[in-house]
């Protein structure tokens, strides 16, 4: 049974996904429940699989597809690192799908099922993306977390219809690129899997072909990923996307592809090639850039969500920094910062939905005095905000130090001046949302949705807000566990620097 | 630089780099029209238009002269006889993605041509911004 973890992180929330709308017709909670078994079932295998692979110093798992042997065949491969980002993802996932039963209360059997469709299904192409060792394999789990990551961002409302459009127009855009690259690889090597891949192309990395799909792979990877010129479609998709699936959309779904380019340009190419090298400056270079541009940016909105939305193209760079740098310390930062924006950003866009759900408000220039109504929620909010900004004990401290310790150690002193002016600019946006909800007089909300008892919003919303935001705290304190007992276990042979 | 030169040059081209040339064209042409066009459906027509250049692409490069269709027809079992039937296989499902990309968003079209009346983006946008 254990040996089938892989495929079954990806099976199960399939399974649930497909039945999901049947099960709805019978019963309306049914195909809710079968989908949130899924995924339930889903984060114990990725946990399993954690603890797997972290056991005995760090290994890595190959799970063959139907036993057909790689490079013929295709692979899972679930190093500490993947399985890390895997347990994050479906963790989110069933958080997210807990937290959203209260949304879909009026809603038919077919929205119903339909959504918790949707929502298996991004869970599916989410950690197929992660977990595969194959290029193809890759390209098709990134489609299919593109479409219902389209459709959950259209059930959002007439203008989510319009983001998701935009949107799918400018994903598709990467998608071909991603497969434009692919294809230039396949034609100089004649294979798909990840691990053949990487010993065949050592010794053509010098060529054109490779240039021009290591330009593709950024480009690529930079739309799906936000990164900072390519980020247009992401404000508005954050912002009208169904208020019960933003917290998977916006902790999960960009990181994947920042996770992807890590995989390809310090596990398939290497890190110690100089083209390889150069695309990594110029994706520090973007993200540093994006870094400072969505600070700005999100302390010109009102709306809190495409606050949110601003401050996660500036969080997606410090992702692409820590990549740039690309020394130990500056990877660690990377992916503990995965795993933290991940916590942190899902965190606030449930707080954003809970307080939508009970007062239909989301102008942050009208959050006074909520916390006296919901404290709980107030409390994850405040803790999410100290992790944006970087403050101990919070996780976000952890990964902006890891980055910056790399910088310092490099000597790229210009990541370092990015980095601090960006926490002050964080600490400005994210102080200001403080300054509202705790100083401003009451701006008399009216209670769309009034709690039926002595808590502020349903179970079902409360209690995964307050899991991520005891988690945001615990990824601070237990940094040390994680980093040298998982991450530093799967880290790639080769640095950068 | 006789004629005779000039010709063999623009041959050669046209037999190594020919097909890849006109394949790069047809996905220029496909971003260039989503990026100028304003009525949306033209611009997904476009996108279409892009998906099937890089289909092109990897059909061309798994094309060989000489090749047999890949079946055990009892002849020969050389691997140099037959084409590659795997980038085909791929395309395959890049076809069946792109038909599901496209589905998505005739869908999306269809709600906003409902909710905005037209399909023209400025239009949608001033629409939007009301």
């Amino acid at each position: 049974m254990s040996q089938h973890f892989p495929v079954l992180i990806v099976l199960l929330p399939l399974t649930a996904a497909l039945l999901s709308p049947f099960f709805s017709l019978m019963h309306k909670q049914a195909g809710k429940w079968i989908a949130i078994a899924a995924l339930f079932g889903a984060f114990l295998c990725s946990a399993g699989l954690l603890l797997q692979v972290t056991a005995d110093g760090g290994q890595t798992i190959h799970y063959w597809m139907g036993n057909w042997m790689p490079p013929l065949g295709i692979e899972f491969v679930v190093d500490p690192i993947n399985a890390v980002i895997v347990t994050m993802i479906t963790f989110v996932a069933l958080c997210t799908a807990i937290y959203s039963t209260p949304f879909l209360k009026k809603s038919n059997w077919l929205y119903m099922g339909g959504y918790y469709t949707l929502m298996a299904l991004l869970c599916v192409g989410l950690s197929g993306m992660t977990l595969t060792g194959d290029v193809f394999n890759l390209y098709v789990y990134l489609e299919i977390a593109s479409l219902s990551g389209y459709g959950l961002i259209a059930l959002g409302g007439n203008k989510g219809t319009l983001a998701a459009f935009r949107y799918l127009l400018i994903g598709t855009i990467g998608a071909s690129l991603y497969l434009l690259a692919i294809g230039f690889m396949y034609s100089m090597t004649g294979s798909l899997n990840m691990a053949d891949l990487s010993v065949l192309l050592q010794d053509k990395m010098d060529s054109p072909l490779i240039i021009m799909a290591l330009a593709l792979l950024i480009a690529a990877f930079g739309i799906k990923m936000a990164l900072f010129p390519f980020h247009g479609w992401q404000p508005d998709s954050y912002t009208y996307s169904h208020p019960g699936a933003a917290p998977l959309i916006s902790g999960a779904m960009s990181k994947v592809p920042a996770y992807a380019m890590l995989r390809f340009f310090f596990y398939l190419f290497g890190a110690q090639h100089l083209f390889v090298q150069h695309g990594l400056t110029v994706i520090g270079i973007l993200g540093a850039i994006g870094i400072i541009l969505g600070s700005v940016m999100a302390i010109a909105q009102d709306d809190f969500r495409r606050m949110l939305a601003y401050s996660s193209v500036a969080q997606i760079g410090y992702i692409a920094v820590g990549l740039a740098i690309g020394s130990l310390y500056g990877l660690i930062g990377a992916i503990l910062h995965i795993v933290n924006h991940a916590f942190m950003k899902g965190s606030l866009f449930m707080v954003i939905g809970g307080v939508q759900y009970r007062f239909g408000e989301v102008r942050i220039s009208k959050l006074g005095q909520i916390g006296k109504k919901m404290p709980f929620t107030v409390f994850t909010l405040c803790v999410a905000a100290l992790g944006m900004i970087g403050i101990p004990p919070t996780g976000g401290f952890f990964s902006k130090w890891y980055i910056m310790l790399g910088a310092m150690q490099t000597q790229q002193y210009i990541y370092v001046a990015v980095l601090v002016l960006s926490s002050l600019l964080n600490a400005v946006y994210f102080f200001r949302v403080l300054e509202n909800v705790f100083i401003n007089p009451d701006p008399g909300l009216k209670e769309i949705n009034p709690p039926a008892g002595k808590l502020e919003l349903p179970l079902q919303m409360l209690i995964p807000i307050i899991v991520f935001g005891i988690g945001i705290l615990a990824l601070g304190f237990c940094n040390e566990a994680i980093v040298d007992g998982i991450i530093k276990l799967g880290l790639p042979e080769v640095f950068l620097r | 630089m006789s004629d005779a030169s000039t010709l063999d040059v623009i041959n050669q081209f046209l037999a190594t780099k020919g097909i890849y040339s006109l394949v790069l064209i047809l996905l220029f042409l496909g971003l260039y029209g989503m990026i100028v066009s304003n009525n949306y459906m033209k611009k997904m027509m476009a996108m279409n238009v892009m998906q099937v250049a890089v289909i092109f692409f990897y059909l061309c490069f798994a094309q060989k002269e000489g090749g047999m269709i890949p079946i055990l027809n009892g002849i020969t079992t050389d691997p140099n006889l037959y084409i590659n039937p795997l980038p085909h296989a791929l395309m395959l499902t890049a076809i069946v993605v792109s038909l599901g990309t496209t589905g998505v968003a005739i869908a999306l079209l269809m709600r906003i041509k409902e909710t905005y009346g037209s399909v023209e983006e400025d239009d949608v946008l001033r629409r939007a911004d009301k």
